[in-house]
C-alpha cells in the first residue's frame, strides 16, 4: 500500500522507539540553563533543562508534550547534547538545521547525530520540520540567553 | 457554478464597481448589488443596507470590536465572551481592552463542551455591555442554543454579537427574528469564493457607528480639514470591494437554497453520527456533546497516545485530509485539557465513500502506531 510506505518513510521504527523513551525525560532543578519552546500552530511544547560544568553540558532533559517527531527528535538532541562541550553542542545544533532547513547532504551530518537520520523523511513535510527543529531550537535559545 | 460565475465575471463584466458611469461599471455594480440583495433574502435581513462585505469573518469581528467597541464602550465597562469563542473573537477584544481597560469576562465550557445556561445567566447579571458568542464551536462542533443566547443577551441590556461562521452554512438564518445586533459568518463555508466576509448589523446600531476603515466610497464629501460619510453599507465597504468574488457568491447561495439547508443538515448528521461511531469502536475519544442534537457536522477526536499531528499526517498519506490542532481555539483546548484535536468534518459533497476511506485511515493509522494491544506511546 502506498500511503504505507511513505507512513514508513516518515515514522522510522527508531523514531518510535525515542518517542517512547523515557531516557533524560524529566527537569531538572536546579538548572543553568532552562528554555521553553512551542509550536503555536499545533501546540508541541517542550522545556529544556541543562546542568553545565566545565564548559560541558553535563547533563539535559527535555518535558513536554506533542508529536512523535517533536519528542524523538528532542530526546536524540538531548542524547546527542549531553557530554558534549558548549561550543560542539551549538555546533550540533547548527548541523541539524541544516540538514532540515537547508537540505544538507546526509553525509555532512557529523557522527554523533547519526540517529538524527531518521528524521531525514520529515524534509518531505515542511509542515512537520517545525516539529523536528522544537527541542533544538528550543535548547539554542538557552545558549543564547545564558550567554546574555 | 460559483467558478463559472467567476470566470464568467471576468470575462465579461469586468470593472470597477460604485465608480465608472460607462456601461460595464454599471453592470457590474449591478451584478455585486444582486448579491448582496441575494444574500439579504438568504439569511433573512430586514434590507440589504445591513449586510456589509469585508474580507473575512475575522474582520467582521474586528469592526465590531473596533468601530462599535472604541466608540461606546468606556474603561471598566465589561464585554462578555465565551471559553470556546475562536480567537478572532477573543483576540479584538483583548487589543481593546489593552487600549481602553475595558474588561473581558467569558463564560466557562463545561467539560463535555457546552455552555451552563445557569451561569450566563449569572454572568449577565453583572451587566456587560456587549456579549458574544459563537453560534456553533469550529474545534468540537457543540451546537449552542443561540436562539435562547440572544434573548438572555438582550434582556440583560447587553448588545450581541454573534459568530455564526459554523452556523450560516448548515442551519437557516433568520435575522430579523433571531434579536441579534451583530451576525458575522464568511462565504468560503458555504460553498463560496473566498476573501468575502459578512457583517450584519441593526440598522440603528450601524448609523451610529464610526466607519471602520477610511478611504474611497466609504465618503459622501471630502474636503482637507473633514470628510462626510457614504450611506449603509458603503460606510464600512472602504476602497474596492472584492466585486468579482462578491458576484460569485450569488450562485453559492441559489445552490444551497435548490438543495435545501435542511437535507443538507440531515445529510451530513448522518455521516457524522456514523464517523463517531467509528472513532468509539476503535477507542478514539470523541470531544463535544453527546446529545446529536447539540452537535454539528464536525467530528473532532483524539487517538489515545497519539498527538493530532502524527494521527493528521498518518491520514493524509491514506489519501484522507483532516485539520488538526488547536484549531484557533487555544483556551477551549486547554480548558479541555487537550493540546490539539484531529477533526474531521462533513457537508453536503461528502459520502459514503468518504466514510469508507475514513474508516480505513483510522483503522490503519492505530495499526501502524503499534496501538492496538496496547504497545502503546508514551503518555
Amino acid at each position: 500500500m502506498e500511503g504505507d510506505a511513505e507512513l514508513q518513510d516518515l515514522y522510522r521504527e527508531v523514531l518510535l522507539d525515542y518517542f517512547r523513551s523515557s531516557t533524560r525525560k524529566g527537569r531538572l532543578d536546579p538548572a543553568d540553563l532552562r528554555a521553553h519552546g512551542i509550536n503555536p500552530v499545533c501546540g508541541d511544547e517542550l522545556e529544556i533543562t541543562a546542568q553545565l560544568k566545565d564548559g560541558k553540558v553535563a547533563k539535559l532533559r527535555y518535558a513536554g508534550h506533542g508529536c512523535v517527531i517533536s519528542q524523538a527528535s528532542a530526546a536524540m538532541m538531548a542524547e546527542a547534547l549531553e557530554g558534549a562541550d558548549i561550543a560542539k553542542a551549538k555546533d550540533l545544533v547548527a548541523a541539524f538545521k541544516r540538514l532540515m532547513l537547508e537540505n544538507a547532504p546526509l553525509a555532512s551530518l557529523p557522527e554523533e547525530l547519526e540517529p538524527l537520520a531518521s528524521l531525514e523523511g520529515v524534509r518531505k513535510f515542511p509542515l512537520r520540520v517545525k516539529c523536528a527543529t522544537l527541542g533544538w531550537n528550543t535548547v539554542m535559545q538557552g545558549f543564547e540567553e545564558k550567554a546574555q | 457554478q460559483v467558478i463559472a460565475a467567476l470566470t464568467g465575471f471576468y470575462e465579461r463584466s469586468n470593472a470597477n464597481v460604485h465608480r465608472g458611469v460607462h456601461t460595464l461599471s454599471e453592470e457590474a455594480t449591478n451584478l455585486a448589488e444582486a448579491s448582496r440583495r441575494k444574500l439579504a433574502a438568504f439569511v433573512g435581513a430586514p434590507n440589504a443596507r445591513t449586510l456589509i462585505f469585508t474580507r473575512n469573518a475575522t474582520e467582521s469581528l474586528n469592526l465590531v470590536a473596533q468601530s462599535w467597541g472604541r466608540k461606546f464602550l468606556k474603561a471598566g465597562d465589561a464585554v462578555l465572551l465565551t471559553e470556546m469563542e475562536h480567537h478572532s473573537n477573543i483576540v479584538p477584544w483583548q487589543l481593546l481592552a489593552a487600549e481602553r481597560g475595558i474588561t473581558l469576562k467569558f463564560v466557562p465550557v463545561e467539560p463535555d463542551g457546552t455552555l451552563d445556561l445557569g451561569k450566563v445567566k449569572e454572568l449577565l447579571d453583572e451587566q456587560p455591555k456587549l456579549f458574544s458568542f459563537t453560534a456553533v464551536s469550529n474545534a468540537i462542533g457543540t451546537v449552542n442554543p443561540a436562539d435562547e443566547l440572544i434573548r438572555l443577551g438582550k434582556k440583560a441590556g447587553a448588545i450581541v454579537s454573534v459568530d455564526a461562521c459554523q452556523w450560516a452554512p448548515h442551519r437557516a438564518l433568520d435575522l430579523k427574528t433571531w434579536g441579534a445586533d451583530f451576525v458575522s459568518f464568511s462565504a468560503h463555508k458555504m460553498l463560496g469564493p473566498t476573501g468575502i466576509g459578512v457583517l450584519w448589523g441593526r440598522e440603528a446600531l450601524l448609523e451610529a457607528m464610526d466607519p471602520f476603515l477610511g478611504g474611497g466610497d466609504m465618503i459622501s464629501r471630502v474636503t482637507l480639514d473633514r470628510s462626510t460619510w457614504n450611506e449603509l453599507p458603503y460606510k464600512f465597504e472602504a476602497g474596492t470591494p472584492n466585486f468579482a468574488d462578491q458576484v460569485a457568491f450569488g450562485p453559492a447561495l441559489d445552490y444551497l437554497t435548490a438543495i435545501g439547508l435542511d437535507v443538507i443538515r440531515a445529510h451530513e448528521h448522518a455521516l457524522a453520527a456514523k464517523a463517531r461511531a467509528l472513532l468509539e469502536a476503535e477507542g478514539a475519544t470523541v470531544l463535544g456533546p453527546k446529545d446529536a442534537a447539540r452537535r454539528s457536522g464536525v467530528v473532532s477526536f483524539n487517538i489515545p497516545g497519539l498527538h493530532p499531528h502524527d494521527v493528521g499526517t498518518a491520514f493524509d498519506l491514506e489519501g484522507v485530509a483532516i485539520r488538526v490542532g488547536h484549531h484557533c481555539c487555544q483556551p477551549l483546548m486547554n480548558k479541555l485539557q487537550c493540546g490539539g484535536t484531529a477533526r474531521a468534518s462533513f457537508y453536503l459533497y461528502n459520502d459514503e465513500s468518504d466514510l469508507e476511506a475514513f474508516s480505513r485511515a483510522l483503522k490503519r493509522t492505530i495499526e501502524f502506531f503499534g496501538l492496538k494491544g496496547n504497545k502503546a506511546g508514551v503518555r
